[in-house]
């Protein structure tokens, strides 16, 4: 293996990066050699899609350039729902050596499957991110991304070891022997949702590790939206560097995109992912540059090939040239995702809108929970946050202040009243995976 | 001169109070005093213990924040008017006073005014040039075990 040959000289390269600084007519030339395959294979084996092409009087012979993408269907989440639970294979069961799923948190769950080459792209695409951030060789890599049907912990699991790394596979979950193990076994770089990490950093801080003290270099992190704010208090707290990654498990999980040293956007493994960006409404195609909906088709999978599947996460593409030198695109950091909005009196709301408020009032971002009530038929929006030491004082006025301060800085954002409690430490639930930040209970009493 | 105070934050629901008093009293820290200041929504639990290191590091590590704030004690005759005649010391001398409260000792004739100033030092040195007692940690200690 390629990696065995490599030694960490500082400055170089591993390897595993090698396909992210192909020349862009190559790399032009490989997409369309694989689309024009992939859009068969769908073809062939899929019902659904082929009657979809049916019904725009399409054959896979119609792609001629990678333009003419923009004349295939969409494919949408309710199409993994509608078809449950093996509907959109492509290749036998006897070729599926994985299953995975998503939690299912409304109604079924998805399911998405590999092939054994499937497994190994994955394995690539994710070795290509640990090696973006800065991995190689050597790097003792605590995986707390959860194990199981999720796809964050044996995505990583693979592709940290087909790095050269060492993988710790703790999986989420108890905090105190993750900071155990962090410092017992010198673990360098660690991967896990960023909500989960600043629950590390709250928990060493209580059990009086010092995180700056360890050999504790990189963090990678995923699976949820976060802000600049929050990676500069990761930085700051735990003194390492923090890089946003990005996947969905309908296109293979974790490993569709990564941040670079130069932390300024992620650059898309595009000659496994082909992405594009359509307007969300009329499904139009948006020049580069312009912000809209991400589609990706993945280009190289087997059992589950997805074609223009709309992630439902907004974002741009940046097309001018990274430091870094990679030629592969980059896509900025997703703030939010169409999911994660919800609909209060008439306006639309991200969570991250009310994280940039209480950063801006706080400069750091504190534990918080939006709680959307219905008070005789009138929709009522609270905020939980908890108590920090950098806000807390032994004068009631003091406190009274910040939580004005964070109400009005709130309001001004949203242009809507909320009710902003204060609540003790720790009370907002932590989760280990993905945050929990918005509980809708309208629906709890007609 | 001065003495340590602890600070925690509380939701001002039943029962919030129990959790941070049974965590140091499972440490045997004795409280020497106490006061609760509250809003609608939350209160600010201050409390005077005997080893407030030790305290501030077992309610941290339960997982409370807490504020450590420098305040000053006093001791007057436990009678109408000694409180007032404190309070006149401090107003002629334009000190601000940010809260207080007070306790009487078990044994004695004397209570206990707990102060908490914008600028302590100051007001240690105005409290001395008047002639009243400041009362430092080791005293108050001793004071609660007569």
């Amino acid at each position: 293996m390629l990696t065995e040959l490599w030694n960490d000289a500082e400055g170089g390269f591993h390897p595993a990066s090698a396909p992210d600084f192909l020349p862009a007519t190559a790399l032009k030339q490989v997409q369309l050699r694989r689309l024009r395959a992939v859009v068969a294979r769908a073809y062939k084996n899929v019902a659904l899609f082929r009657s979809r092409m049916e019904e725009r009087g399409l054959t896979p012979d119609a792609i001629h350039s990678l333009a003419d993408i923009q004349r295939l269907p969409f494919t949408v989440k309710t199409d993994l729902r509608d078809t449950y639970p093996f509907g959109l294979f492509a290749s036998p069961m006897s070729d599926v050596v994985r299953l995975h799923a998503s939690s299912g948190t409304t109604g079924k769950p998805i399911v998405v499957a590999y092939t054994r080459e499937d497994i190994e792209v994955w394995a690539e695409v994710m070795a290509r991110t640990f090696a973006a951030c800065g991995l190689h060789r050597g790097d003792i890599l605590q995986n707390a991304f959860g194990y199981g049907l999720f796809t964050g912990g044996l995505g990583a699991h693979y592709g940290g070891e087909a790095l050269g790394a060492t993988v710790i596979p703790i999986s989420g979950g108890n905090t105190d022997r993750q900071i155990m193990l962090i410092r017992d076994f010198g673990v360098s770089a660690l991967c896990c949702t960023p909500s989960y990490f600043t629950h590390m950093i709250e928990r060493a801080r209580e059990l009086g590790v010092d995180l700056h003290d360890l050999p504790l270099r990189v963090g990678i992190f995923g699976a949820e939206p976060w802000t600049d704010g929050m990676r500069r208090h990761i930085e700051t707290e735990a003194g390492i560097k923090a890089y946003d990654i990005y996947g969905l498990s309908e296109i293979i999980g974790p490993g569709v995109a990564s941040e670079c040293s130069a932390q300024d956007g992620l650059h898309l493994f595009e000659d496994h992912f082909y992405p594009e960006i359509i307007d969300p409404e009329t499904g139009e195609a948006l020049p580069d540059g312009q912000e809209g909906e991400l589609v990706l088709t993945t280009l190289s999978k087997k059992a589950m090939p997805m074609i223009r599947y709309r992630t439902r996460d907004i974002t741009s593409l940046i097309t001018e040239p990274c430091t870094c030198g990679r030629t592969l695109r980059r896509m900025r950091r997703i703030g939010r995702r169409s999911d994660d909005m919800f609909i209060i009196r008439g306006v639309n709301v991200f969570p991250s809108q009310v994280e940039a408020a209480l950063l801006a009032v706080e400069g750091t971002l504190p534990h918080y929970q939006i709680i959307l009530t219905r008070d005789q038929g009138l929709d009522r929006m609270a905020v939980e946050v908890e108590v920090t030491p950098e806000v807390f004082s032994d004068r009631i006025g003091a406190l009274e202040n910040v939580r004005t301060r964070l109400a009005l800085a709130i309001e001004h954002i949203l242009g809507i009243r909320v009710e902003l409690r204060l609540v003790e430490p720790r009370s907002i639930a932590r989760s280990e995976g993905k945050a929990k930040r918005v509980i809708d209970r309208r629906n709890d009493t007609a | 001169m001065k003495l340590q105070q602890l600070s925690l934050f509380l939701e001002n629901r039943p029962g919030r109070l129990d959790a941070p008093l049974e965590t140091i009293a499972a440490e045997g820290i004795n409280i020497l005093t106490l006061s609760l200041a509250d809003t609608a929504q939350f209160g600010i639990l201050r409390l005077i213990v005997r080893e407030w290191d030790k305290a501030k590091r077992v309610l941290e590590q339960a997982g409370w924040v807490v504020n450590l704030t420098e305040v000053v004690a006093v001791d007057v005759l436990d009678r109408p008017g000694g409180l007032a005649a404190v309070l006149k010391i401090l107003d002629g001398a334009g000190l601000n006073i940010e809260y207080m409260y007070a306790y009487s000792l078990r044994r004695g004739d004397k209570a206990i005014l707990i102060f908490r100033f914008e600028d302590p030092d100051r007001a240690i040195q105005i409290l001395l040039d008047q002639g009243l007692h400041v009362v430092d940690g080791d005293e108050l200690m001793s004071f609660a075990a007569a």
